[in-house]
């Protein structure tokens, strides 16, 4: 009789591995569910099969359970800064006496943020509007600040820096033979291509956006091959926002097999 | 060349069907498909957090909610099992309101298989309102951010806290997220901070963050479901990932075969076209 494989160590070897088999995955917390448990989770599938009925038609139960998403996001949200940033950096602060920490002393600056929240909200009286510019003049002056130095860096610096590359590769002086000659090996000549690639990419596609001198002769040109390297870079997307919708779709199906039908379906009526 | 020209007038829940069978199939009938060599940027992950010494300290940015969770879970649970096996430190922290309530859902499904403690292998301090701020924030002192983990436990009383005080203290952050926040971790966290960083992201948005890679900003990148799924057969327990891979993969080739129809379709019918207006 044929034996199961052992699994490969990535460790050791990189290699291709088949899919071993696995065992269906089952939520260790819903083996024994107690009702509430039960009601949500046969809650969760009736909502899911609402929304998958829009595929068919646009509908009432659709709309009813895209509602009870849009509710339900917005009452957890106000509830999570309530308890997150209201009651802790705000209230707790000034009146330490209501926190369940002991001996903690009124920390009277935070009063200062409370007042530029409170100005923010004038927008919402036409005649104080005006009280806004302030807090809104420190949060962009904050924001631009602390932003700009770090945000050039990461987007713009070293993304120059990326694609500064070397097109020459040298043997290394430890080779017996002919060391400091120019390295021909696999390797060296692929990374020299990859590195031409990502030049002449980068080239072109910025010379597409080039729009003060029109798009004839050399600059005809690589604009075309910019094109080009667009649409492989579009592809890409396109590709991975196919696996990215798709895997929503595999969430919902195991949640509705292992979940639901296992623990809801066959748990309740067994 | 009528009769293909009518693929473009096909009902578009003929494709739908065919999708949620295509998914549908692997899960029932076990349907396996080859795994691939995992990808340098997958493997780059893998084998910084290897190197690791025990006590090292792994931060978990759980940056998504329940939307996020088919792609992100399975990387959360491979990085805490790694980390477990290694007896690494986990430290999750979180920007995203829902965050939190995700990182409790992956601890708890890992947890048991290695008997990690919370407290003492493991923390969750929760969500906490600002982004850019807690980012920023945290380099100065991560107690000024989060004095208390998500139980109000406050951090001196925790073992698996003690000496972490600033990103300096940490090996390496991941940040597995549905929205715009590994920008953020990698424009205050990285480059202020340089602390070392991984992303764990949606497939939609690998594009716009593999030149973080490239430039050498990232240590690594999981990208989507498939990024989970290698992660998975690399700790050595195929789980959730692996299993929607095979799904994957049936779907992706039903949509070339549809992208094809389409295509025939469209030449069938400029061709008819041509055809008629020829005759005319």
């Amino acid at each position: 009789m044929r034996t199961s494989r052992p699994p490969r160590d990535f460790r050791r070897s990189p290699r291709h591995s088949w899919l071993w088999h696995t065992p269906m995955p089952t939520s260790d917390t819903l083996t024994t569910l107690t009702s509430p448990q039960m009601i949500g989770l046969w809650l969760q599938a009736v909502l899911t099969f609402a929304i998958l009925s829009f595929l068919i038609k646009d509908n009432a139960f659709y709309k009813f359970a895209e509602h009870i998403f849009v509710g339900v996001s917005a009452g957890y949200g106000v509830v999570l800064v309530w308890h997150e940033a209201v009651l802790p950096i705000m209230l707790y602060r000034i009146f330490p006496q209501l926190s369940a920490e002991q001996g903690a002393l009124p920390d009277y600056w935070v009063i200062v943020p409370i007042v530029l929240g409170l100005m923010m909200i004038s927008r919402f009286v036409p005649k104080l509007a005006w009280m806004s510019r302030w807090p809104m003049a420190f949060v962009v002056g904050y924001a631009a600040g602390s932003s700009i130095p770090s945000v050039v860096q990461a987007n713009i610096l070293q993304q120059i820096q990326g694609t500064i590359k070397p097109l020459v590769y040298y043997r290394p002086c430890v080779l017996v033979e002919s060391p400091g000659a120019i390295d021909l090996s696999w390797v060296a000549t692929s990374t020299v291509l990859n590195s031409l690639l990502l030049i002449v990419g980068v080239v072109c596609t910025l010379s597409y956006f080039y729009f003060s001198l029109e798009h004839k002769r050399m600059l005809g040109v690589t604009s075309r091959i910019g094109i080009w390297f667009l649409m492989a870079a579009f592809g890409a997307g396109f590709g991975n926002t196919v696996m990215a919708r798709i895997s929503l779709l595999i969430g919902r199906v195991q949640f509705l097999l292992y979940d639901w039908w296992q623990h809801g379906v066959i748990g309740l009526f067994r | 060349m009528q009769t293909l020209a009518r693929l473009l007038t096909i009902d578009r829940r003929w494709i739908f069907l065919f999708i949620g069978l295509a998914v549908l199939v692997p899960f029932l009938t076990g349907l396996k498909f080859l795994q691939g060599t995992p990808t340098p940027a997958t493997l780059a992950v893998f084998n910084y957090i290897d190197q690791l010494p025990p006590g090292s300290v792994v931060a978990i940015g759980f940056d998504y909610g329940p939307a996020g969770m088919p792609e992100m879970h399975p990387m959360a649970m491979a990085i805490i099992r790694q980390c477990f096996q290694r007896h690494l430190r986990v430290v999750a922290l979180t920007i995203h309101p829902q965050g939190p309530l995700m990182a409790e859902a992956a601890f708890n499904r890992v947890r048991g298989d290695y008997k990690a403690k919370y407290g003492q292998d493991y923390v969750n301090l929760g969500f906490k309102p600002g982004g850019q701020a807690v980012i920023l924030g945290i380099g100065s002192g991560i107690r000024n951010v989060y004095p208390t983990d998500m139980r109000g436990t406050p951090l001196s009383a925790l073992p698996v806290m003690r000496g972490v005080r600033t990103y300096d203290d940490i090996a390496i952050l991941i940040d597995l997220a549905t929205g715009n926040a590994p920008g953020a971790w990698i424009a205050f966290g990285h480059q202020r901070f340089k602390v070392k960083m991984a992303i764990g992201i949606t497939a939609v948005m690998a594009t716009d963050f593999y030149v973080y890679y490239q430039t050498g900003q990232l240590v690594g990148i999981l990208n989507g479901m498939r990024g989970a799924a290698e992660y998975e057969n690399l700790v050595k327990h195929p789980d959730v990932g692996v299993l929607g891979m095979s799904s994957q993969s049936v779907a992706h080739l039903v949509i070339i075969v549809f992208v094809l129809l389409g295509n025939i379709g469209y030449f069938a019918s400029r061709a008819h076209r041509r055809k008629q207006g020829g005759m005319a």
